[in-house]
């Protein structure tokens, strides 16, 4: 499904701040596979995610799609069969307009924009049955303007969007950390639920160890740019947060800043 | 009263001919936010293919079109500057503005092209619809034309395209994830804005029996003020209430105009009160929250 080849990113490259955000990073996931990401600020998990959906363009490497080598692709071009969702509400989703063309925009993800009427009453009613599966009361106010909404609902929409046209990869980077815990629980199942309905092959990028055990199959942990440890199904499920924060101290050998945050359920 | 009246009339055939230049730059300065100055050269552009071709025995009607299709290419020179060769949008309106200043005469091959001794769209008009070629036919045809553009512009808004054109103003990060070129909706953006503008020129030419290399100077600054007088009106909001507010504003910023002239403003100091009153409109919504609370 998604390959990435030897994937090195320098950024600043030729100045005293110099960084080397992905150091040859090999990575394949299969069709179906929920991997989630973590590591320290820094490590390189954004700009990972961001390199796979051609916001950042590589140095080095290769990034094959689908049976598909994207690596020249633009954005746009890969935004067909990749969805994303940033940590930012706001970038993912249009204010000035109502909720019902923000859907009717991801619609059309990756096909031609035709001169038709965008937000049909057909689609609208389509729209209506996916916003009330999420559980926030939108399906009421597919005309009102984004604009209006919290960045709970903003941020959900937002998932819905990404998800709305069955994408052959879906990225969220770290989509839950602007949310309140409730608000981010609520979001989470909601993209639990996307992701299994439409067997969606996922990365995952969270703060929240515990939540990368217990969500998906996969599990990776980056640091300076290179994958230090990787689990998969049972090694996957056995894991702990105590045996994690180990793992990194072994890896990384440093000692995590705030250990705490980490431990913190 | 009769006095009055000629105010109002002539009001309202300056903001019906006026009003697909505030259209225009509605678009992009606020649909789009983008600050387009190939207006200043789209306007007269409008004129000046308008006014050759009426001179050269083309039927009115396909002059004005001929007038659109020239502005709509304007437009997208300047799109194209910005996105490929990726030149700061504002720079790219001046470098298209400055060079249809060449292209303007050369077009009209001289500053000035008189049109009194052919037929405009407007007399054409009068004659099919067996009316006098009044002032009032002149409104007529305007309103026409300009309620069949806000509802065309009104209805392109919300299709597909429409939808994904204003979304790259709003949100073009976001845009783009969805599989959006947006090098291709800022074209189709400027293109549908300098048609609009190059209409608006055409229309005005053949009302005044002229066209000219001047006339588009400061002419945005007219477009902006019928913007952003209809925006303090009204606020901003659906696209319908936008379309309403700017063809609003056009109309008070004429009204405003012919008042100015008509109590004996010289109209050498014309640019000078349009500057003031798009400062007026800039800065009145601020005293509207003082006066009547937030």
């Amino acid at each position: 499904m998604l390959t990435v080849e030897a994937a090195r990113k320098r950024f600043l490259a030729g100045t005293a701040e110099e960084m080397l955000a992905l150091a040859g990073i090999d990575l394949s996931l299969a069709a179906g596979d929920v991997v989630t990401v973590i590591g320290s600020n820094g490590a390189g998990k954004s700009t990972l995610l961001k390199a796979i959906v051609g916001l950042l363009p590589l140095d080095e490497g290769r990034i094959v799609l689908d049976g598909r080598d994207v690596t020249a692709w633009p954005a746009h071009r890969r935004a067909a069969l990749i969805g994303r969702i940033a940590q930012d509400p706001h970038e993912g989703t249009c204010a000035a307009m109502t909720i019902a063309e923000n859907l009717a925009l991801a619609a059309r993800r990756g096909e031609r924009r035709r001169l038709v009427r965008a937000v049909t009453p057909a689609l609208a009613r389509t729209f209506r049955d996916r916003l009330a599966e999420l559980g926030l009361g939108l399906e009421n106010r597919l005309d009102t303007r984004v604009a209006f909404l919290s960045g709970g609902q903003r941020q959900a929409l937002a998932l819905l969007m990404a998800t709305l046209a069955q994408p052959r990869l879906l990225l969220l980077d770290e989509h839950l950390a602007n949310l309140d815990p409730r608000t981010a629980s609520l979001v989470m199942t909601a993209t639990e639920r996307l992701v299994s309905d439409g067997r969606l092959t996922t990365m995952m990028v969270t703060h929240d160890m515990a939540q990368a055990i217990r969500v998906g199959n996969r599990l990776i942990m980056l640091h300076q740019g290179r994958i230090v440890f990787a689990a998969a199904g049972p090694e996957k499920a056995a894991l702990t947060v105590a045996s994690l924060v180990e793992k990194f101290h072994a890896a990384s050998g440093e000692r995590l800043a705030d250990d705490r945050v980490l431990l913190a359920p | 009263m009769q006095q009055l009246l000629s105010i109002f009339s002539n009001s309202v055939e300056q903001a019906s001919l006026y009003a697909f230049l505030a259209l225009g730059v509605l678009i992009t300065f606020r649909f789009f936010r983008f600050p387009d100055l190939t207006a200043e050269g789209s306007y007269p552009l409008g004129g000046a293919v308008a006014a050759t071709l009426l001179v050269n025995g083309v039927n009115p009607f396909a002059a004005t079109a001929a007038a659109m299709l020239a502005g709509a290419l304007a437009g997208m020179a300047t799109a194209l500057i910005h996105t490929r060769l990726r030149v700061n949008n504002i720079i790219s309106g001046i470098v298209v503005m400055t060079a249809l200043y060449s292209v303007n005469l050369t077009v009209m091959g001289r500053a000035n092209v008189s049109l009194l001794a052919v037929s405009s769209v407007f007399e054409d008009f009068a004659r099919a619809a067996g009316l006098g070629d009044t002032v009032g036919t002149t409104i007529l045809l305007a309103v026409i034309l300009v309620a069949v553009g806000s509802a065309a512009l009104f209805w392109f808004m919300r299709t597909e395209l429409g939808l994904a054109v204003r979304a790259t103003g709003e949100n073009e990060a976001m845009i783009g994830s969805l599989g959006v070129d947006t090098a291709w909706t800022k074209m189709v953006g400027l293109a549908i804005s300098n048609a609009a503008i190059a209409l608006s020129g055409a229309l005005v030419a053949q009302d005044n029996g002229f066209a000219d290399i001047g006339m588009g100077i400061g002419i945005l600054v007219t477009g902006a003020a019928a913007v952003m007088i209809g925006e303090s009106l009204f606020g901003d909001g659906s696209i319908l209430r936008w379309i309403g507010a700017v063809l609003v504003g056009v109309l008070v910023y004429e009204l405003l105009v012919v008042l100015a002239l008509r109590v004996g403003l010289d109209p050498i100091d014309l640019k000078l009160v349009t500057a003031a009153l798009l400062l007026a409109s800039l800065s009145l919504p601020r005293f509207r929250t003082r006066l009547l609370g937030p």
